[in-house]
């Protein structure tokens, strides 16, 4: 009988780097490549925002003709916000959440990926727009028809529903997998009220993204049919409505701005309380803030419409100034979290604090905005553009980055140099204030958004050259940044297990985490398991497991 | 990174890899995923029917008197939706019997659901070119563009269904499932169902709901 020898350990298996990174479905690169996906898109989309703002530092058009301006500040947006932001935060959930309520991977780690490889692939055919016949989509993120229908826009629009709709899939199968996660594969000891916020603003930025994307999704098909198969959805003369496209692309787009910031404001409430050695203060409070934004974030989506003459203001304005509340009880939890703390200036903690300032004016402007005649006056005037880039970019942008600084000692194992990090914050943050807040002027006299041209008279010219030079300087901030990246990979401090004595589970496995994230689990009694660990709160009896014996805790329960 | 990563041993031998999560009972991860799923699918047919609701109202007649008499329920559509919903007592039927783990009722509750399902999608189109034939298209105007988008996402989300039954039905000849493994079969049982439910809802605006104006 012939008898074949069957090897009694698998042979070990060499796989080049980019096929490991292409093929992962590990959590942990799956998030790397969303941060590292959208951080390129990120400095795309500020390449077309240098254009934009290089036309309009002198009146009169230097640069670009009318056509190629609508392109890029189409392109500027739609990046920032489809490709850069959104996947950018669920770049950090996917990293973050599976480590912070101890699992081991995603629900689904196949699904994940596929969530993930969309983006590229939807980035590529926005951009694609740019090599076709009438250039890529420049109707603006909005995509208003009929400006947006077959009559005034070539295939560009074509080719940015199409790259919206898979983005929107993407975020839609990456929030059912957040949602099956956070329910199903949290440790033993790690109830939903020990959950770290991070995880709770995911949670809710979940929920958002579940129900709000898909009526989006149904918004561009419906004008993929108009502009290619003779739909009638939005062209009044055949019967359609115009204004349907605005109630559903703001029912999405509504809740996309908190999709946008609320978990940038769970990676501040991480940072908060590691950086000045205390609690979160009302965790509670914060947590059901956090759900009341999300339910409120529904009601308020005409609030973008209120010129259009076809919405009920008063209860669009009175929900409007409604949501301001939740908002407002995190603000008190994030400064009375600060207040007597011991603070450290570290790098993530400036981030931090950077977004609490911005992110402050960036409310207080919207608020303006609730009030119906206040709005009639400052609708699509450069008041608006202030507004949302202090909520996005004082707001998200700088809890990005104060994520980045926080977790890239996790991620990589070695520490970001801190003095580039500051220099970066400072340049940044003057860039970014030079850049915004000549804007609210510029709004309050009258210069309208989405213009390539304005009059030498008009009174606008100082204030758009003040911004443009702000826009470079937030553009040489990412000089250091990029500097840092690469110094710190190569010769960094190395960062150990846990550099910032943080509370939450991640940092109790090592820096990089192993693929199966953690061999052994501390004792989950409370949101902060670590700090329990660090102080005696609980006993760890069974202590760090010698490799190849299985802890209580961690022995598999039969299937 | 890749150097490192050899080092460690891969997750399947890790000491904590059968680290169970999910065994506190409850709800699968596949069947919670698939429900989610079918919640954003809810929200993308909202999205349809809320156009639909909003061009219909606003249009001073409805349906055109053009195309008054084109939707007839009679001889396509009724039978076609008496299969579909026979199709989800037949896919409850098999959803019983693999609980019970009596493989051959789920197997044939299975192919006739699928059966089913596939009758009713070559009756749609059918139907599809009856209507066409008459003047009924997708850009002669709103009540057209609506009448195929809604009706054609309906049938795109049976199509789906029907090759997620043909999986289940594949490996479920391959003997894959049984009265403890079959979270795939209760998922796509619950889309079958979802997919039913859309049909009445569609069912009854588009054939069923009292038109208005001049007619």
């Amino acid at each position: 009988m012939a008898t074949t020898a069957i090897p009694r350990v698998a042979a070990p298996t060499y796989r080049s780097a980019i096929y490991e990174w292409v093929t992962t479905t590990d959590h942990k690169k799956i998030g790397i490549l969303y941060v590292v996906n959208s951080f390129i898109f990120f400095l795309l989309g500020g390449l077309f925002a240098l254009g934009v703002r290089a036309e309009l530092a002198q009146p009169g058009l230097q640069f670009f003709n009318e056509a190629t301006y609508n392109q890029l500040f189409t392109l500027h947006a739609s990046l920032m916000l489809f490709l850069f932001i959104i996947p950018m935060l669920a770049g950090f959930g996917n990293y973050a959440v599976p480590l912070m309520i101890g699992a081991p991977d995603m629900a689904f780690p196949r699904i994940n990926a596929l969530s993930f490889w969309m983006l590229p692939l939807g980035g590529i055919l926005m951009l694609s727009g740019l090599f076709v016949e009438g250039g890529a989509a420049a109707a603006g993120w909005t995509s208003y028809p009929p400006l947006a229908g077959a009559a005034f826009s070539g295939r560009g629009v074509d080719l940015w529903l199409v790259a919206v709709t898979l983005i929107g899939t993407s975020s839609i199968l990456g929030a059912i997998n957040f949602l099956v996660t956070i329910f199903k594969m949290r440790a033993p000891g790690m109830t939903l009220f020990r959950m770290p916020i991070l995880v709770w603003t995911v949670l809710v930025t979940s929920v958002l993204v579940l129900m709000a994307t898909p009526v989006l999704t149904s918004g561009l098909i419906m004008l993929f049919i108009d502009r290619n198969y003779g739909g009638n959805f939005f062209d009044p003369a055949t019967g359609g409505q115009a204004v349907l496209w605005q109630n559903i692309f703001w029912f999405y787009s509504h809740p996309a701005v908190y999709i946008m910031i609320l978990p940038a404001m769970g990676i501040i409430s991480e940072v908060l309380p590691v950086f000045s050695r205390k609690p979160l203060f009302g965790y509670k409070a914060f947590v059901f803030a956090t759900a009341a934004i999300g339910a409120l974030g529904f009601s308020v989506w005409a609030h973008h419409m209120f010129t259009t003459g076809q919405v009920f203001l008063p209860f669009f304005s009175f929900m409007t100034f409604l949501i301001a509340v939740p908002t407002g009880v995190k603000m008190f939890n994030w400064i009375a979290t600060l207040f007597k703390g011991q603070l450290t200036f570290k790098t993530p903690l400036i981030y931090a604090l950077g977004f609490l300032s911005m992110f402050l004016i960036g409310g207080i402007n919207g608020a303006f905005h609730a009030v119906v005649p206040v709005d009639f006056a400052l609708h699509d005037t450069y008041f608006v553009v202030a507004h949302i880039h202090y909520v996005l970019f004082g707001g998200s942008a700088f809890g990005v980055f104060a994520g980045i600084y926080y977790w890239f000692p996790k991620m990589t194992g070695r520490m970001l140099d801190e003095t580039l990090g500051k220099i970066q914050f400072v340049i940044m943050f003057i860039g970014f204030n030079l850049t915004f807040f000549p804007m609210h002027q510029l709004g309050l006299a009258g210069m309208p958004r989405r213009i390539a041209d304005y009059s030498a008279n008009a009174g606008w010219t100082d204030l758009n050259l003040v911004a443009t030079i702000g826009g470079f300087l937030i553009a040489a901030s990412i000089f250091p940044f990029l500097w840092n990246v690469f110094i710190s990979l190569r010769s960094g401090k190395p960062a150990g297990n846990d550099p910032w004595e943080a509370n939450t589970l991640e940092w109790a496995t090592t820096s990089p985490p192993p693929p199966y994230n953690f061999e052994h689990l501390p004792p989950i009694r409370s949101e902060r398991p670590l700090f329990d660990l660090r102080h005696g709160l609980v006993k760890d009896e069974a202590g760090p497991a010698p490799a190849g014996i299985l802890p209580p805790a961690a022995a598999p329960a039969g299937h | 990174m890749s150097a490192e990563s050899r080092a460690v041993a891969p997750a399947e031998h890790s000491p904590v890899a059968g680290l169970a999560h999910d065994t506190r009972g409850g709800i699968s991860n596949p069947v919670l995923g698939m429900i989610l799923f079918i919640t954003s699918e809810v929200m993308f047919f909202a999205g349809l029917f809320a156009a639909y609701f909003n061009i219909r109202a606003q249009s001073p007649e409805w349906p055109p008197a053009e195309l008054a008499h084109v939707l007839q329920i009679f001889p396509l559509v009724g039978p076609a939706t008496v299969l579909l919903i026979s199709s989800s007592f037949t896919c409850q039927f098999a959803i019983w019997a693999i609980r019970r783990g009596d493989r051959t009722a789920f197997l044939r509750n299975i192919a006739v659901t699928f059966v089913l399902g596939i009758t009713f999608l070559v009756m749609q189109a059918i139907d599809y070119t009856i209507l066409y034939s008459e003047g009924m298209t997708l850009d002669a105007g709103p009540f057209g563009t609506t009448y195929f988008t809604l009706t054609g996402f309906h049938g795109a989300h049976v199509l789906g269904g029907v090759v997620m039954l043909g999986v289940v039905l594949y490996r479920g000849m391959a003997g894959q499932f049984s009265a403890r493994h079959h979270d795939a079969v209760e998922a796509t049982s619950l889309y079958w169902h979802f997919v039913d439910v859309v049909w009445i809802l569609l069912f009854s605006t588009l054939y069923l709901l009292p038109g208005h104006g001049a007619a």
